[in-house]
């Protein structure tokens, strides 16, 4: 029934609107590209700090974004506290690194410490997320949609709240185990190395939840009930376990994330989380929300377009930095909503 | 209409029932008119002559301010429940709407404009009339902040025509985060001060009372001055009331059905001749016009427009409001509203004190605000999804699991599946999802 409308409609009036929309969407594109090129001409070194910079927020951006997509991909929900549940992330490494095991300094055992941490905050960000699954949104699955959305803006609220108990209402910095200095210089831009690890690691764990997901059972759990969950219950599947072990691995990317996030940056913040989230979701929506590969893209996109806005010569500055990342989310709806990977469906659109 | 919405159909209402309705919004409308009238009665005449140990107690649990606040609420409330409670779009970022209602409140009644160095007055309340910048009459700004900013409905209702459900929330979250924004960095664009970024636009004229005060003994400005709340609280009470009655008449009549129609079922409505791009932008346009009076109300009410009293967590808390309230019950909104703006101003707070006081604790209770407010919203969704005083239509819509099943999935195998397991009583959720 939505097909043939869809059909219909499209045959009868798209048409023309279909072509201002692609013509609009390539001169969008287009200006982009000159506008990156115009600063790269401007001030190459410049350029590519900023591009580096922007790689590494775009890394953990995707991280964040990878979590968001899992969930909307198999129960079509916008989680809006896991924004939240990465900044609980950062405040529980934070005071676990340099309170429980006392590693503010670089070194070797920094880094052990770190792996342990990673690991911690990592089972913390699957247990909340599981939980909040369990006692929340499990219950509202039947219900319509805003239910559930408005359950995950509650627990976001709940999470921000406790984030701000925890960590004062003023952020905190933190010694962190990473060097900000140390790295090296490649033709005057400096590279550091906190930067090669934040990329290797996303870099591995996005495979690693690739391999998951595409080649293992639970995977395979996971496509099925992302596509019909009553067929997928009728094969055998248990769906309630395999939409847990997807919340699991969301908020374990999340943790994964907030040990990055403030091993780098080195603060936290009880409101990072809901700017953090959004602008994850957007890297999501722009990779074409539901695909791994797409949110990943769309992060790093995302982290470069934010940090060429804030800090290349023609760029907004940082004040106008959400409006950016904004204005591309709507565009992306408005222009692409099934975004640069994804698979154009009725339900969608 | 009712015929739209089979399942829900009932008999076609008999005069007696359609009486019984009139009558019952007629006792809720009585009500709150003598409330209002006997509220501003006290608070004008009777609370300045009462004993310290009474009135102490009173302006400290219900200042007239938090009163004039909670009214402010409640018409933003009953604007988003036009949006999301009537026309069933998920907006999360109404408080754009009220960040504009204030500024163009702010821009025509102060001088903040000063390029106009003689200045533009019509009927304002200001007294020198050479004061530089544009000086409206309240009255006026009112209208035009409601015109300008049902235009941005409109724009912003636009792009996000085509988009549903999760997609439209976001889309307006993303106006709700750029609006504010502009207003916050608004001045040094280009080197120009278009909004005095967060140093806002303060001060504004006071309300003038122009003839009303002839006939009705009323000052002639109503401003800041304690003196002048009530008359405040009064004209807050006229303007709510206006929003009331507008929202109820709309709902019965042909847009406002059709607002309906989308909401229980977009492609049904479609197929029945609803318009659907006239229906939405229309939802957007009234929803923002509400928006658009709040936020005028609100710079009289905070005496300005400030850049950073417009955040996203003010949507969620109008929202939470309607929720709470009961989507798409104007009365249930109305209490929301004024219960939960109520609490957050003052409620809440002199709780904490009452509680300290009485344990000797130093517990600050209104920094759990988010925490209190997240656990409700979370709680109500779980255990009482159609709110406090739920409207009747979407009471009966819950309580179909096949129904709501086919609109959480949304894919046609499930839709047809749907409608086949809607003769089956199912109850509990878990059946219904495998009973087919």
């Amino acid at each position: 029934m939505t097909s043939l409308v869809a059909s219909f409609s499209k045959g009868r009036t798209i048409r023309l609107s279909e072509v201002v929309e692609r013509t609009a969407a390539g001169i969008l594109v287009l200006g982009v590209l000159a506008w990156v090129i115009l600063n790269l001409a401007k001030a190459p070194t410049q350029f590519f700090t900023v591009l580096l910079a922007g790689l590494n927020n775009g890394a953990l951006f995707a991280l964040i974004a990878l979590g968001y997509t899992l969930v909307y991909g198999i129960i079509e929900l916008i989680n809006f506290a896991h924004g939240d549940l990465f900044m609980l992330g950062t405040i529980l490494c934070a005071n676990m690194m340099a309170n429980w095991l006392g590693l503010t300094k670089p070194g070797l055992t920094g880094f052990l410490g770190l792996i342990l941490t990673m690991i911690v905050v990592m089972i913390f960000g699957a247990t909340v997320n599981m939980g909040a699954e369990f006692f929340a949104y499990r219950r509202l699955r039947n219900a319509p949609k805003l239910a559930p959305l408005i359950t995950a803006v509650g627990l976001s609220f709940i999470f921000q709240n406790i984030g701000q108990r925890v960590n004062g209402s003023s952020p905190k910095q933190w010694g962190t185990v990473f060097d900000p200095q140390s790295g090296f210089s490649v033709a005057g831009v400096r590279i550091r190395w906190s930067f090669l690890v934040v990329l290797t690691v996303t870099a591995l764990l996005l495979l690693g939840l690739t391999y998951i997901v595409q080649r293992t059972r639970q995977g395979k759990a996971m496509r099925a009930t992302a596509q019909d969950q009553d067929g997928a219950r009728l094969m055998g599947v248990n769906v309630n376990a395999t939409i847990s072990f997807t919340f699991a691995l969301g908020g374990a990317m999340a943790g994964a994330a907030a040990v990055l996030y403030m091993e780098t940056i080195g603060t936290t913040r009880f409101e990072a989380g809901f700017q953090l989230g959004l602008i994850a979701f957007t890297a999501a929506v722009l990779g074409g929300i539901g695909n791994l590969v797409g949110a990943v893209i769309g992060g790093l996109l995302i982290g470069v377009i934010q940090g060429l806005n804030d800090g290349a010569p023609y760029g907004l500055g940082q004040d106008w930095s959400q409006t950016v990342v904004f204005s591309i989310l709507i565009l992306v709806l408005v222009f692409k909503p099934e975004g640069l990977l994804g698979r154009r469906t009725t339900e969608k659109v | 209409m009712t015929a739209l919405t089979s399942p829900v159909a009932k008999p076609p209402r008999s005069a007696r029932t359609r009486q019984r309705r009139l009558s019952s919004q007629a006792v809720w409308s009585l009500s709150l008119v003598t409330l209002v009238i006997a509220a501003f009665i006290f608070y004008n005449q009777i609370l300045p002559n009462l004993a310290d140990s009474v009135a102490g107690p009173v302006s400290r649990w219900a200042p007239i301010t938090a009163i004039n606040e909670c009214l402010i609420y409640v018409i933003m409330a009953l604007g988003l429940n036009v949006v999301v409670g009537y026309a069933g779009l998920l907006d999360l970022g109404y408080v754009a709407f009220w960040a504009i209602g204030s500024y163009v409140g702010a821009y025509l009644m102060s001088d903040f404009i000063f390029q106009l160095k003689d200045g533009i007055h019509i009927g304002s309340s200001t007294t020198v009339r050479t004061l530089p910048g544009i000086h409206l009459s309240f009255w006026a700004v009112l209208a035009i902040g409601a015109a300008v900013c049902a235009l941005f409905g409109i724009l912003i209702g636009f792009p996000t025509l085509r988009l549903r459900g999760d997609y439209l929330a976001i889309v307006t979250l993303g106006f709700g985060e750029i609006i504010p924004q502009f207003f916050t960095n608004g001045d040094r664009i280009g080197g120009l001060n278009l909004t005095n970024g967060t140093r806002g636009i303060t001060p504004v004229d006071p309300i003038n009372t122009g003839y009303l005060s002839n006939i009705l003994g009323l000052p002639r400005t109503v401003g800041l001055s304690p003196a002048s709340l009530p008359y405040k609280f009064l004209f807050f009470s006229v303007l709510a009331a206006i929003c009331v009655f507008v929202s109820l008449r709309i709902r019965g009549g042909r847009l406002g059905r059709s607002w309906l129609a989308i909401r229980e079922d977009e492609l049904a409505a479609n197929m029945m001749g609803v318009p659907l791009v006239k229906a939405k932008l229309s939802a957007y346009a009234v929803g923002a016009i509400f928006g658009g009076l709040g936020g005028v109300a609100y710079a009289e009410h905070v005496g300005g427009a400030l850049a950073d009293s417009f955040k996203y967590s003010n949507s969620i808390f109008v929202l939470i409001m309607v929720v709470l309230g009961g989507m798409g019950n104007v009365w249930g909104v109305i209490t929301g509203a004024f219960v939960l703006a109520w609490i957050n101003n003052t409620g809440l707070q002199e709780f904490g004190n009452t509680f300290n006081g009485w344990f000797g604790t130093h517990v600050e209770i209104p920094s759990y605000n988010f925490l209190i407010f997240g656990t409700l919203l979370v709680l109500m969704m779980l255990f009482r999804r159609e709110g406090l005083l739920p409207e009747r239509r979407t009471q009966q819509i819950l309580r179909e699991p096949a129904r709501t099943e086919m609109e959480s999935v949304g894919s046609d195998v499930e839709a047809g599946q749907a409608s086949e397991g809607d003769e089956e009583p199912e109850q509990s959720p878990e059946p219904a999802r495998a009973a087919p």
